[in-house]
Parts: structure tokens; C-alpha cells; sequence
């Protein structure tokens, strides 16, 4: 174990990494990419149903729904990433994630292809994301790991939450420094 | 310990403030001639467990003045005081300060010494006004009179000061020398220096006062003689002031001398004597400021609690109870399901409603307190005033036990209390001009409250003078508000009295008058999404109304259909809902589009476009309805597919997920589970110009 550790780091996560530092992620699908969030930001998983719109919004705020009595947004990822648009099936999952952003915990859904595995990854394999410049926006991953070969993209529930729009402020920043 | 016990100072705080109010409303019902034992009892009672709470939790400083106002209440009690007006006064003084100082731990800010000294005062004046012949009392209170002396024969009159002056009091143009050099003119001086402050040469600024002395003055001299030539330097120094003989008395107990510093209070020696502990209860109140403080960090001021009647929560319980029972009745039925059985499942579905409709209310109801919470304060605000003033005024309280939204009550007395002193102040005249108009010497200030819909209505009446409509249009051309030949209504021209910057009276007073008040009142009203209206006959009073909604999370609201989709408008803004013809509408510019109602022409906004429904049914507008709303002055007409229905919905915020949104004042759930928008008129009225101008 030692060996592969250190002679080859590619093969690291088919072995088993010491346990405290482990994270588990939730991975899904949109389209053909894999992405994955942290388990502990989920707070449930639903099929999707039809929501409320709200006017003059982007295209990806989808509407509201009532989640047992609170008012929760949801969000299109595959929209809010420029993957096109998919037909909602019986299949479409919604997520419920759940971070603080300013001080205060905010709920919000977000709607993805279909949910596939709940993954362990070592946080030292977890690898930066690469930079396009500004051809790319990167600014949601948090970071890139590998599962079973396959490229899964860490997402920054924080800031999914917080650039939804609902705090401006944070978005203009946010926007301003990735330009840069 | 301190967080410990920091969990129920929130508890001790509330009750404290009701057993003031239940002091100072039994201190105001008191009946000079007829004295009631039991009204005396109350009184009594509120202020010995406000003493006892504060000394559990080392508030000393409140229970040491609680200590004094008590031993007053208890010879009022046993009979052995006679109840004078004075004395009463006094004791509602000493209520407010109380307050002050419980509000100051509260907020974590620093108590009022100079006040509370005074109210001290006071208090030990009117102790001392009447000796007593019981043993018992004369040990606890009137010990200062006859014990003092004593000591003070064994030692020589005169005044220990620790004067430390502030490092920049030269700067205000007060010297050190000055003030001894007066001091040594009332008695033999001897002055001590104190060079602890200063600092290395190099450090030195040569105008700043490193300085501070002890001085003693021997000699018979009256404090107040001293503290006049502290007075120009109080604010700039740290000074304490102790009789010889009390310093004497610390120095028996083998206490030595307890120096309290930062605090100018002048008469704290007298505290000492009036108490049975003197040496500490100096001590404690040294440490007062720092202990409050630590304690009262924990003690969020945000924080805000409720408190429930046991009958509400029994309520609440049998209810759930019952829930709980319908509930394992229905799950009974579905078990073994037969068609048989529909009628059983029917009857329990209703039952179930029925049940799940009296929680929801009295859920609600546990947020709702009696406005007697507001209108409590206010015979005491008109019994002060009313002497202030010289008028003769009586104050009446009807509906007092409506009861209102907790966010209500918290948020109305503000402005009621201004509107209240508006009356006292402009409305009723004085005695003599009112007995010259024919009326009533004694003029009556009526606070009504009462339910009227679903909203609460709050009145202020008096039979004072009214408003003078010529003098309010002439004062609102004057500062140059309106016109002078802007055409006003009679409602308009006392909507003058809401603009910022107008008062009418020709006087200032400390009352009121100063023009700050109305905008603001109306202001706070409007924040609570209510209103407020003036009705005034010149000479014979004028009433004051405010509607405000029962609850603030509950609404009124008229479904419309757009489309597929569903909007709740409130009901208060709707005015009424027309079928328009091709004759009542025109169109403004070639684009905006108006109709005629009743001589008006008012903007529609078309609902379909502004919130981009496309599924939406009616193009024309011959097709759907127009709602005729108002929001805040604006009138418009919505132009819409179609109307639902009525019914009471819960607000729900948007933003506590997302954000706002403009021209959506918050959401709500119908009864199917889904969402639908809860429509800001204003905010559509914007939206509506916004998307006009962007097209242009």
C-alpha cells in the first residue's frame, strides 16, 4: 500500500486511503459529465415536480417549490453550466442542498440528469481545477477528483448557493475576480 | 456562574418591567383620602420581587434602591406613613428610574448614577420627612439621623475628595490650583499629591494633567458647597466625595477606605448610612458597573421571548390531543379499508379539518397580547403632562383587552405615545378657554382599540380645539410645501400635518411641536401595513385613527389566474374588478395604455407581460378582467385572465431561500401545496414603468 501510495499516485483512490481523510460525495450526472457535492450539504434527494415560476429571473432559476411549508428555489445546473437543456422525465432528480451563505442556512434544489453513487475520496487526492483563462468558468468546482478512472467534479455548494443571485454584492465580486 | 445564571435574566428583566407597570399603574390609582391596604399590598409585592431577583442575579444596585422605595411602601403599608401626593410622586420617580436602570443593565450600558443619587435622595428625604415611632423601622431606615451623629462627634467635620483629573482637563481651560485655592476658602486644606500617572520626561506632553491629588477640607461645610466648585470640572475628572465620619465608620468596620472612583456621584455616603450593611453595599456598588456588564453580554437584547397564558398552552395541548386521536382514528380506517367504511372516512377527514383549523388559530393566538400592553403606560404619560401643562385632562380606555400581533403591540407605542401627546399637547385647551367655549372644564382623551375586519382599529379622540384647516394650509404655503393655490380636500389638508417639517404650534415645547414627529408616525404605521386618518371639525376635537392588519403573517388575498399560473393580490389594495370596453380605453403616446374609471384615467398594467406568462388566455382587453389596486397614492388597473377566489393566506418569505423579487412582496402555499406570488403593487408599478421605458 506504501508503494503505490508513493510510486503512483494515479492509482491512489482504487486502494484504501487512510480513513480520516475521507470525504464522501454525492456524485451525479449532467449530460456526460460527472459531478459530485458533499455529502454533508445534501439534505434530501427528490424527483422532480413541478414548481411555481418566478418572474424575470435567468432561464436556470426553474421557480419555487414548497418543501414542507418552506419556500425553496430551484436551479437548473445543466442551464446554470451551458450543458443545454434536458426534457424533465419521471427520472429527473432534484437535490436539496443546504449551506450557510452569510451567516444564515439557506435550502435550495437543484435539478441534475440522474444521481449515481455516494463516493469516498481522499481529500489529498483531490487535485485543483485546471485553469482555461476565461474560456472555461471554473468558478463552481472546487476541485477534481478521480473515481474508478472516471473524473468527478467537486462543486462549492457555498458558493452555488451564494451566486444563485441571492446576494449581488457577492456575485458582482465573485464575477469581477474571475474576469480578472 | 455568570453564564449561568445569564439565561434568566431574560426572565427576571420581563417580570421586572411588569411589576413596575403594576407599581406605577397601583401608585396611580391610589386614592389619597381612602387609602387601599391592598393596592399598597400590590405595590409592595411587585417591589420586593423585583428586590429579590436583582439581588439574586448582583444587580446590587437595583436592590439597593429597591431596598429604600420598599421600606417607604412598608410603613405606607402597616399604616404607620400617611399616603401623601408627594410621596407618591416620588415613588413614581423612583418607578421611572428603576426602569431606566433596569433598561441600562439590559442594553449593557452604564446606570445613571447621577440620576439614581437623585432618585436616592428623594427617597431618603421622604423617609427622613417622617420619623416613625416603630423600633423596627427606625433601625433599618431612619438609622442615619440618629446614628450618624453619634460617630460624627468622635471625629471632626469635614470632606475627604479623591480628585483625579482626566489627562486633557487643562485643555478645557480649568486649573487644578483654582479649584484648591477655593476650597481652602471654606476650610483648612491638606492636599496630597498623586504622581503615579506621571510619565518619563521624554513622554511628557506639558498640557496634559498627570496629576491628581487627595485633599481633605476640615470644617463644617455643606456638600453642595463643594460640589459647586467641582461643577465646571465633573465632566473631566474622576472625583469622589466622603464625609470624615463615614470614613471613620469604614475604618471601624477595618474596611479601609473603600474609594470609589469613577463616579461622581455626590451623595453616595448617604446610601451607605441608610443601609444596615454599608461597607458592602459600597463595595458591590463599585463593582456594579463591571459586573453588569459581564453578565449582561450573555443577555442578548435581541432576543425577544413571549409570554403565554397557561390557559392558551392548556388549549393548545387538548387540541393536539385531539389531533392525535382523529389521527390513529383515520389510520384505523384506512387499515381495513371497504367501500363501506367512506362515510366513517368522510366524517374523520372532516374532523381532521376542523381540528387542524382550531390549532392553526389558536397558534396564532399564542402570538396575540392585548393592547392593554400599550395602552398601559399611557395614564401615567397624561397624569405627568397634564400637571406639566396645567390642563385638566381625563383619559379613557376602551377596548383595552383587544388583543393584536406581538410584532404589533412592539411596533405601535411609539407612535401612539406621540399621538397621545399631540392631544394633550395641541388638542385639549387649557381650563379657562375651555370653560370659555362652553365646554367641560376637564377635557377627555378617549383610546379606543377595536377589530373591525380583519383589521385592528386604534383611535385617539379628544374634545379639544380640532385642526385648524385655514392655519394648516396657510403654514404649508408658508414652508413652502404646497402651492398657494394648490385646490386641497379637507382629508388632504390634514394629511398636511404627515409632511415632514410641519408643526403648527406657535410654541415649542419640550412636548411636542418640534415637526419631527408626524412623518415619522405615519411612517412606522405604513411599515406595519396599515394606515392612519384625521378627522377634525374645527373647535370640537379631532379623532385619530390608525387601521392596522390583525397579524402580520396573515393575509387577505384575492386569487387571480394568469394563465397557468396563480397571484394573490391583498385584499386592502383592491379596490374593485371591471370588465373594460374598446370605449374606456385609450392609449397615451401610442403606447401606454389607460382607461377611463368614473373621470379618472388610470394606467394598466398588463400582468401577462410584466411577470412574462405565456400560456396567458386573454389578449385583449376585452378578453379578461382589469383589478382596479392601489398601493401607496397609486392607483392602476391589472390586467388579468380571471378571478379565483378569496381566502386567508400565510405568509411566507421569498427571501429566506432566495431573494427578492421585484414586484413580489413574499409568497404563500394554496391548498394543493403549490406556491404562488403574493403581488407589492408599488413594486409592479415600477416594474411595469422599468419595462416601459426599456422597450422605448
Amino acid at each position: 500500500m506504501l508503494q503505490t501510495d508513493t510510486n503512483n499516485a494515479d492509482y491512489k483512490t482504487e486502494n484504501e486511503p487512510r480513513l480520516a481523510n475521507i470525504e464522501q460525495f454525492l456524485s451525479f450526472v449532467l449530460g456526460n459529465e460527472e459531478y459530485g457535492v458533499s455529502i454533508l450539504r445534501v439534505q434530501e434527494i427528490r424527483s422532480w415536480e413541478p414548481v411555481s415560476r418566478i418572474p424575470n429571473v435567468p432561464v436556470y432559476e426553474k421557480g419555487v417549490v414548497n418543501l414542507r411549508g418552506a419556500i425553496v428555489p430551484i436551479i437548473d445546473l445543466r442551464e446554470r453550466f451551458n450543458l443545454g437543456r434536458a426534457e424533465y422525465t419521471p427520472l429527473t432528480v432534484v437535490v436539496v442542498l443546504q449551506a450557510q451563505v452569510n451567516g444564515k442556512s439557506r435550502t435550495m434544489g437543484v435539478v441534475v440528469d440522474s444521481v449515481s453513487d455516494v463516493v469516498d475520496v481522499d481529500k489529498f487526492s483531490i487535485q485543483r481545477p485546471p485553469d482555461f483563462g476565461a474560456k472555461v468558468s471554473t468558478e463552481f468546482i472546487n476541485g477534481l477528483a478521480s473515481v474508478n478512472q472516471r473524473m468527478v467534479m467537486l462543486l462549492d455548494v457555498e458558493k452555488l448557493l451564494r451566486l444563485d443571485g441571492i446576494d449581488d454584492m457577492v456575485t458582482e465580486l465573485a464575477e469581477s475576480e474571475s474576469k480578472h | 456562574m455568570a453564564i449561568d445564571m445569564a439565561q434568566f435574566h431574560q426572565v427576571f428583566f420581563e417580570e421586572s418591567f411588569e411589576g413596575l407597570e403594576a407599581m406605577e399603574s397601583g401608585l396611580l390609582n391610589l386614592d389619597m383620602g381612602d387609602v387601599d391596604v391592598e393596592e399598597i399590598n400590590t405595590i409592595f409585592r411587585a417591589a420586593h420581587s423585583i428586590k429579590g431577583g436583582s439581588g439574586t442575579f448582583g444587580f446590587t444596585a437595583v436592590s439597593d434602591f429597591t431596598h429604600v422605595m420598599e421600606t417607604l411602601l412598608d410603613e405606607m403599608r402597616d399604616g404607620r406613613r400617611k399616603v401623601t401626593q408627594p410621596a407618591v410622586n416620588v415613588l413614581l420617580g423612583a418607578v421611572d428610574c428603576l426602569r431606566e436602570m433596569l433598561t441600562a443593565i439590559q442594553n449593557e450600558q452604564d446606570i445613571d448614577t447621577q440620576s439614581v443619587a437623585e432618585h436616592k435622595r428623594h427617597l431618603d428625604q421622604e423617609l427622613r420627612g417622617e420619623v416613625s415611632n416603630s423600633a423596627q423601622v427606625s433601625q433599618v431606615a431612619t438609622a442615619k439621623p440618629k446614628t450618624a451623629p453619634a460617630t460624627l462627634k468622635s471625629v471632626a467635620p469635614g470632606w475627604r475628595i479623591t480628585f483625579c483629573p482626566h489627562l486633557d482637563m487643562l485643555k478645557t481651560g480649568n486649573d487644578p490650583v483654582r479649584i484648591f485655592r477655593e476650597l481652602a476658602n471654606l476650610g483648612a486644606l491638606e492636599t496630597t499629591v498623586d504622581q503615579k500617572g506621571l510619565p518619563d520626561f521624554y513622554d511628557l506632553d506639558p498640557e496634559e494633567c498627570y496629576l491628581s491629588w487627595g485633599l481633605n477640607v476640615a470644617g463644617d461645610i455643606a456638600q453642595s458647597s463643594i460640589e459647586e466648585i467641582f461643577d465646571w470640572v465633573e465632566e473631566n475628572c474622576d472625583l469622589s466625595l466622603q464625609s470624615f465620619s463615614d470614613l471613620a465608620q469604614r475604618d471601624l468596620a477595618h474596611q479601609p477606605g473603600v474609594v470609589v472612583s469613577d463616579d461622581a456621584d455626590p451623595t453616595h455616603h448617604q446610601q451607605d448610612l441608610s443601609h444596615p450593611e454599608p461597607i458592602e453595599e459600597s463595595s458591590d456598588a463599585a463593582k456594579v458597573k463591571t459586573v453588569a456588564k459581564e453578565e449582561s453580554k450573555v443577555a442578548n437584547k435581541g432576543s425577544s421571548s413571549i409570554r403565554v397564558e397557561t390557559s392558551k398552552i392548556d388549549t393548545l395541548i387538548n387540541m393536539v390531543g385531539e389531533l392525535v386521536i382523529t389521527q390513529s382514528m383515520l389510520s384505523l380506517v384506512g387499515e381495513h379499508f371497504e367501500i363501506g367504511k367512506l362515510d366513517h372516512l368522510k366524517s374523520g377527514l372532516a374532523q381532521l379539518e376542523r381540528h387542524t383549523r382550531e390549532l392553526q388559530e389558536s397558534v396564532m393566538n399564542i402570538r396575540m397580547l392585548p393592547i392593554s400592553f400599550v395602552f398601559s403606560r399611557f395614564p401615567r404619560l397624561t397624569h405627568d403632562l397634564s400637571a406639566k401643562l396645567g390642563k385638566k385632562i381625563e383619559l379613557k380606555l376602551v377596548g383595552e383587552h383587544t388583543e393584536v400581533d406581538k410584532t404589533v403591540v412592539e411596533l405601535i407605542s411609539d407612535p401612539l405615545v406621540h399621538l397621545v401627546r399631540n392631544s394633550l399637547d395641541h388638542g385639549i385647551e387649557m381650563p379657562n378657554e375651555r370653560l370659555a367655549m362652553g365646554k367641560p372644564e376637564t377635557g377627555t382623551i378617549i383610546l379606543e382599540a377595536y377589530h373591525r375586519g380583519g383589521n385592528i382599529v386604534i383611535e385617539v379622540r379628544d374634545d379639544g380645539k380640532g385642526l385648524d384647516k385655514a392655519k394648516l394650509r396657510a403654514k404649508a404655503i408658508e414652508k413652502g410645501l404646497i402651492d398657494k393655490d394648490t385646490p386641497l380636500t379637507d382629508k388632504q389638508t390634514f394629511e398636511l400635518i404627515f409632511m415632514p417639517g410641519f408643526s403648527t404650534a406657535e410654541k415649542l415645547t419640550d412636548i411636542s411641536g418640534r415637526g419631527v414627529g408626524m412623518d415619522v408616525v405615519r411612517r412606522n404605521i405604513q411599515s406595519l401595513g396599515g394606515n392612519i386618518e384625521i378627522i377634525s371639525e374645527l373647535g370640537k376635537g379631532s379623532t385619530i385613527a390608525i387601521h392596522l392588519p390583525l397579524t402580520l403573517a396573515i393575509l387577505d388575498g384575492q386569487s387571480i389566474a394568469v394563465g397557468d399560473e396563480t397571484f394573490i393580490v391583498p385584499l386592502v389594495s383592491i379596490i374593485e374588478s371591471i370588465n373594460v370596453t374598446d370605449a374606456m380605453t385609450n392609449k397615451v403616446a401610442g403606447k401606454g395604455e389607460t382607461f377611463r374609471l368614473r373621470g379618472d384615467y388610470l394606467p394598466i398594467i398588463r400582468m401577462h407581460e410584466i411577470f412574462d406568462v405565456k400560456t396567458a388566455k386573454a389578449q385583449k382587453l376585452t378578453e379578461g378582467l382589469v383589478v382596479v389596486v392601489e398601493g401607496q397614492g397609486i392607483r392602476c388597473g391589472l390586467f388579468v385572465d380571471d378571478l379565483l377566489g378569496q381566502q386567508q393566506v400565510v405568509i411566507k418569505s421569498l427571501e429566506a431561500n432566495y431573494r427578492r423579487v421585484e414586484g413580489v412582496s413574499g409568497a404563500t402555499i394554496l391548498g394543493d401545496g403549490s406556491v404562488a406570488l403574493i403581488l407589492d403593487i408599488p413594486g409592479l408599478v415600477r416594474l411595469s414603468n422599468q419595462k416601459h421605458a426599456g422597450r422605448d
